[in-house]
């Protein structure tokens, strides 16, 4: 697979290094970026990511596997989070997400994030998303979904489809 | 390791001043140690409780710390409770017992002064009045549970793991764990026989985070290469994917790590570790003169590892020496006597070489002697020589030089063959005047030690017009097959002797097995045909030809051979 970065992306990472009195402090800031481009952080994104910085691949690929947020593969379009700490997981967050998988057939007893085989839904449990008072909450992409409830989880489904 | 008795290494730093110590107790015991100690790149730093405890004759257990690495203070074996002086909180003088002692307030948490508290011994300085309790019942307790903890996802599959019988998770759980564990979950289960690179295959359930091998790939052999993968009880050790870990440096990693999980592909299942005879010996790939130890079984050899030398290798060496032993137990090893192609044995052999040389004109007679020869065959070559006024030469030997351990000079004993006089000026000059002697008729016999001379400007064409050519090799070539007396010779781990190193260090190896068949050390049927009458001789023996050797070859005068101990001595080159 061959790995080729936008000019536009390339000169904005490179002005992003310059922020920083490290370079390998620009990691994080990199591997976000490739993500948000590319979806997830191919093995070709990390080594690029390393050269740009200075540093070895396994530096780079020990971030990625660090964090659950940083994919190593594609994921599905819509992103279904439900969060499963404290408020959420007492208000349901488990029936949540048995709803999203048995509508979507997906194995709910999967501790890994779940994608569709059509690449259009990935649902996976998170920690707090920092909103208990309106426990259970699912993160769909970039937007919060409240008191999440089974009609709403249909909604959602509906929008991704 | 013992230090040598003779004279000290001539690049050892002029004696320092009387260096400042802190004085402490050890085990209740006080002791006196430097305030400072060199760390692992041998910069002082202050005093660790782990070095002064072993200064005091008591070594705390560790995993993560090695001397020649940077600390990392991550395994925690090495926790540890101590006191310190207490100051008297009004005065803020140091607070004394009833009995004019001072008082000595004890490590504990502060927000929990009831409970003690450990220090890692790797990474905490002393100081002053300090008191390391090395064994109370606390430390024992923070052992055990640190042990406990590096067992919860361990595969426990000691019967059939390598690393059996030298595991310091083996030895540790001895010494300081318990027997029973308190965990019945199910184990995380990791990697298993990770094809980390060409030489080496991990267990990531055996291991136990220690980071020995990153560092030392990092910050010994420059090669960047490992990391930690994964989070929490997922963590694993790993290469980035795709890419091999393949240094010339890499089977380090092996005898640095501290449990299983690093195996060497070569030595893997081969040998239960409690089966080796562990024998001092040297590396002969090059002309440095790594300290290695054999580890062989019967008669033959499974492993080598790095000996520690700080004058020479460290505790290091490299891949291509480590792995150069194979071909000791190949099958078409020279293991016969043999006289003009038919078989023969050293009685017959040796006295008719002796009535060709003793009837050999002055100056008729060329020596080729490899500079992978012990220095005392070397002297015994040079002996013989020197009475029929022989022309000597080496051959020269080069690769390139790596900057680490890796000597250009791809012989292991050049210096040994030039300071016995073998060779002078340039070495190797002289063959191209033994092949014109030869095809001129002048020089009507050849001895050849150690080398295929068909590669080095005498060919086939030449040795078939000499009178006698005699050779001594381990391994056929074109020049053992046009020999008239093949005297089948040893390999190093077969025998005993010494080699000079390219900086000048003379070092003295012993013998790990038996040679094949009829081979002899070269050394010994040398010295027959250097005495002459064999019912009159006295036997071989290396301390005599050695201490002979002292007094005649100048760089070696005042050495002795029980004196040249295990890492041997520097001779002026």
């Amino acid at each position: 697979m061959s790995f080729t970065i936008p000019k536009n992306l390339e000169a904005e990472l490179d002005e992003l290094v310059t922020h920083y009195p490290v370079k390998r402090s620009a990691s994080l800031m990199f591997l976000h970026a490739l993500q948000e481009h590319f979806g997830f952080i191919s093995n070709e994104a990390a080594e690029w990511t390393a050269g740009k910085l200075g540093l070895q691949p396994i530096h780079i690929y020990e971030l990625v596997t660090f964090y659950p947020m940083f994919r190593q593969k594609p994921i599905g379009k819509t992103q279904v989070k439900v969060c499963r700490t404290l408020s959420c997981a007492l208000a349901g967050a488990a029936e949540i997400r048995e709803h999203f998988c048995r509508k979507l057939g997906l194995d709910s007893h999967a501790h890994v994030p779940q994608t569709t085989p059509d690449g259009r839904f990935t649902v996976e449990f998170v920690e707090c998303l920092a909103a208990c008072g309106s426990a259970p909450v699912v993160l769909v992409n970039e937007s919060l979904h409240e008191r999440v409830g089974k009609g709403q989880a249909d909604e959602i489904l509906a929008l991704g489809k | 390791m013992s230090a040598p008795a003779t004279a000290a290494p001539a690049t050892s730093p002029p004696p320092l001043p009387a260096a400042e110590t802190v004085t402490l107790k050890v085990n209740g015991r006080t002791v006196q140690v430097p305030k400072t100690m060199p760390d692992w790149q041998g910069k002082p730093q202050p005093t660790t409780m782990l070095q002064a405890a072993r200064l005091g004759g008591v070594e705390i257990p560790h995993y993560c710390y090695h001397d020649k690495l940077p600390v990392a203070g991550n395994c925690r074996m090495c926790l540890v409770e101590f006191g310190t002086p207490a100051l008297d909180p009004a005065t803020r003088k140091p607070a004394l017992n009833a009995d004019g002692t001072p008082k000595i307030a004890r490590s504990v948490l502060p927000y929990e002064p009831g409970t003690p508290r450990g220090a890692i011994a790797c990474a905490t300085p002393i100081s002053p009045g300090m008191e390391i309790y090395a064994d109370s019942p606390a430390t024992k307790q923070m052992r055990e549970a640190v042990l406990e903890s590096l067992l919860i996802n361990h595969p426990l599959d000691c019967p059939i793991c390598d690393q059996a019988g030298e595991c310091k998770l083996q030895e540790y759980s001895v010494e300081h764990g318990q027997s029973a564990s308190g965990f019945f979950e199910t184990k995380v289960h990791k990697p298993k026989a990770v094809d980390l690179g060409p030489r080496i295959m991990l267990d990531d359930e055996r291991c136990i985070l220690c980071t020995r091998c990153i560092r030392f790939s990092k910050d010994i052999a420059g090669d960047d290469a490992l990391g930690i993968v994964n989070r929490g009880s997922y963590n694993s050790i790993a290469a980035f994917p795709g890419r091999q870990f393949d240094n010339n440096y890499s089977l380090n990693t092996v005898d640095l790590c501290p449990v299983g999980a690093l195996t060497s592909k070569d030595f893997r299942f081969k040998m239960r570790v409690w089966f080796l005879k562990e024998t001092r010996s040297l590396c002969t790939s090059c002309g440095t003169g790594c300290n290695i130890v054999i580890g062989s079984r019967e008669e033959t050899l499974y492993r080598l590892e790095p000996r520690e030398n700080e004058a020479v290798n460290s505790s290091w060496m490299c891949d291509s020496g480590r792995l150069n032993y194979k071909w000791i137990g190949r099958a078409d090893r020279l293991r016969e006597v043999r006289v003009r192609g038919g078989h023969s044995t050293w009685s017959a052999a040796l006295p008719q070489i002796q009535a060709i040389l003793a009837k050999a004109p002055q100056g008729s007679v060329a020596i080729l002697a490899g500079a992978r020869q012990t220095t005392e065959e070397l002297y015994l070559l040079k002996k013989l020589a020197d009475r029929f006024g022989a022309v000597t030469d080496s051959v020269p030997r080069t690769g390139a030089a790596d900057g680490f351990l890796v000597a250009a000079d791809r012989n292991c004993n050049t210096q040994g063959a030039r300071l016995t006089g073998i060779w002078s000026g340039t070495m190797g000059a002289q063959i191209p005047r033994i092949a014109e002697g030869i095809r001129a008729g002048g020089v009507r016999t050849l001895v050849v030690f150690g080398e295929d001379v068909t590669r080095h400007g005498i060919g086939p064409e030449l040795l078939a017009s000499l009178e006698t050519l005699v050779v001594s090799d381990l391994l056929p070539s074109a020049t053992t097959r046009a020999a008239h007396y093949l005297l089948p010779g040893c390999a190093a781990a077969e025998k005993r002797g010494t080699f000079v190193n390219v900086k000048g260090r003379l070092q003295k190896f012993l013998k790990a097995v038996e040679a094949p068949g009829d081979a002899r050390p070269e050394m010994e049927f040398l010295w027959d045909l250097l005495e002459g009458d064999v019912a009159r001789r006295a036997p071989a023996n290396i301390e005599a030809i050695f201490n002979q050797m002292v007094r005649e070859v100048p760089a070696f005068a005042g050495l002795e051979w029980a004196r040249v101990g295990d890492t041997g001595v520097t001779v002026p080159l």
